[in-house]
């Protein structure tokens, strides 16, 4: 097929839309298909060889905070000769609601669209949703996916209309190889961590506690913790004895996650709730760590029911120190988890959910549709 | 009063354009609930012939292979058409949630292929009637707007019906 892909996002700024749509482009062109990605970018930003620059976005408050969007007559132009020149049989945009470039697409182009939602929509923007222009070009949607169930019932409650639910995919094979840090995971071994800090739904506070007790056992043991946020607030309660073994890194970019998740012996998702998926867990589970996570439901399903992880009893830090010591002590375990870890993760690479997408298309076109005019 | 007459016109030609906008958004509704349902046709045809193919290969025992081949047909034949592909649902749900159902045809010559097919098709089905009946309901929602009704921009088409039936996947087993 011949699709095109419209990103509303600037490509130059790291964000979850804008990883979604290459690896979901990458996963296609993979596939055999022809993509398209046209997105707002500098013109000197070196982009991949499917993306067509749509111009320089501009920063504006938007959502409750800046991003980086592109609108105008001038983006609608753009959108509109991307569309002649292309050709294509289907057109996916992303993020429809949004004020930018998808939008615009759905306002100017003829023919078969789907549209994926990404985020939960604030209640705020129902107002705009009446809006008579927001309405016309999102009625033109032929078919609705939302990455989650939140988002889903965002849209049915706000915007009206269903959606089909196709979870992000992993890209496991960023997350395959990489070099661990400089010096880990160290002969004592080593426990990761990966999220913000300060959120107490991610759980630090629970692995810190447990670490009181392992830190005790283990001389040499030491956390790797990498994420956002405020790192006093989670550290001044371990104890000063302990402090200098857990080595913080703060915000890390995509690309170094990978060396994070290979510089551990033991990679430990403590999240208390809020996760649908856990895509940190699958992650690390691409990368080939041996995981220990609370036993919330996103992580006995991802898991496996503790197949491809050990699970501890949520919040609670003496089940993680146990589970977590197990696992320090037995390295054919931790073989074996590591091993049943990737098998699990490969129902969640984007080849698989690509083709969940591919059946989207089919059947938006099932009906003869014409090709995409504008 | 030319210049009463100016706005009147004026008036006029943006109610026009309006009311001509309004039309044209409910036929772009119409086009599309159209294209939808033809694709849910073709999906629920192509479910029915992989069901049928499934119950001929050779593959099942006699009783499903009934169960299928009958379900299958009657979709072709019953006037209610939302009963009878529902029941084919549920024969399919029935023959797949056999214990061992998988098991017992590991191997077997284009056995792997055919329940994917019937797996695929049935995916369709899913798909299709979700974007058909979002369809239906912005079509219904916008004709039900009092402009539209007062000026019948609907013209003679049809009021679209929302599909119903069981559509439910098939068991992950």
């Amino acid at each position: 097929m011949k699709i095109g892909i419209v990103c509303p996002y600037s490509w130059d700024v790291p964000g979850g839309v804008q990883s979604h749509i290459r690896d979901l482009a990458e996963a296609l062109i993979e596939a055999g298909h022809e993509v398209s990605v046209i997105s707002p970018a500098d013109d000197d930003t070196p982009l991949p060889p499917y993306v067509v620059p749509a111009g320089r976005a501009v920063p504006v408050p938007y959502n409750g905070s800046v991003a980086r969007l592109s609108f105008g007559f001038l983006s609608a132009s753009r959108i509109r000769r991307w569309i002649r020149e292309g050709g294509f049989d289907l057109l996916h945009v992303h993020e429809p609601a949004a004020p930018s470039l998808s939008l615009l697409a759905c306002w100017v182009a003829t023919g078969p669209i789907v549209a994926t939602v990404h985020t939960a929509t604030p209640r705020s923007r129902a107002m705009v949703a009446a809006s008579a222009a927001l309405r016309t070009a999102l009625e033109k949607i032929n078919g609705r996916i939302a990455v989650s169930e939140a988002a889903r019932t965002t849209l049915v409650e706000h915007i009206g209309g269903d959606a089909v639910l196709i979870p992000n995919g992993v890209a496991t094979r960023r997350f395959r190889k990489a070099d661990p840090l400089p010096g880990w995971p160290g002969a004592g071994g080593a426990i990761g961590f990966l999220g913000r800090m300060d959120e107490p739904r991610k759980g630090l506070q629970v692995l810190l506690r447990a670490f009181e007790k392992l830190g005790a056992e283990r001389p040499g043991l030491r956390v790797l913790v990498a994420g956002p946020g405020d790192a006093e607030e989670a550290l001044h309660r371990v104890p000063a004895a302990l402090r200098d073994r857990v080595v913080v890194l703060g915000a890390i970019r995509d690309e170094d996650k990978a060396s994070v998740l290979h510089s551990v012996d033991v990679f430990c998702s403590p999240n208390t709730g809020g996760e649908s998926f856990g895509i940190v867990t699958a992650e690390a589970m691409a990368a080939g760590a041996p995981i220990v996570a609370s036993d919330i439901e996103a992580f006995q399903q991802v898991l496996r029911g503790g197949m491809a992880g050990e699970l501890f009893t949520t919040g609670d830090p003496d089940s993680l120190a146990d589970a977590a010591g197990r696992l320090l002590d037995d390295a054919a375990r931790r073989d074996a988890l590591s091993a049943a870890a990737l098998a699990a993760v490969a129902r969640y690479d984007w080849s698989v959910v690509g083709r969940d997408v591919l059946s989207v298309y089919e059947t938006v076109v099932l009906g003869g549709a014409e090709k995409v005019t504008a | 009063m030319i210049t009463d007459i100016i706005v009147i016109i004026a008036a006029a030609l943006l109610v026009g354009v309006y009311v001509s906008w309004r039309a044209g958004r409910i036929d772009r509704l119409h086009a599309r609930t159209r294209l939808a349902r033809a694709g849910l046709d073709v999906a629920l045809l192509r479910r029915s012939s992989v069901a049928l193919e499934l119950a001929s290969s050779g593959l099942l025992d006699p009783a499903t292979s009934l169960l299928l081949a009958g379900a299958a047909h009657d979709v072709r034949e019953n006037p209610e058409r939302d009963l009878a592909e529902s029941d084919l649902t549920r024969a399919l749900r029935a023959a797949f949630s056999q214990p061992d159902f998988r098991a017992s045809l590991k191997g077997k010559d284009g056995a792997d292929e055919l329940l994917a097919e019937v797996e695929a098709a049935s995916h369709q089905v899913f798909l299709a009637r979700k974007f058909y009946n979002d369809a239906v309901s912005a079509t219904r929602d916008a004709r039900r707007r009092p402009l539209a009704r007062l000026l019948r921009l609907s013209g003679n088409a049809e009021l679209p019906e929302y599909f119903e039936m069981d559509d439910s996947l098939l068991a992950d087993s």
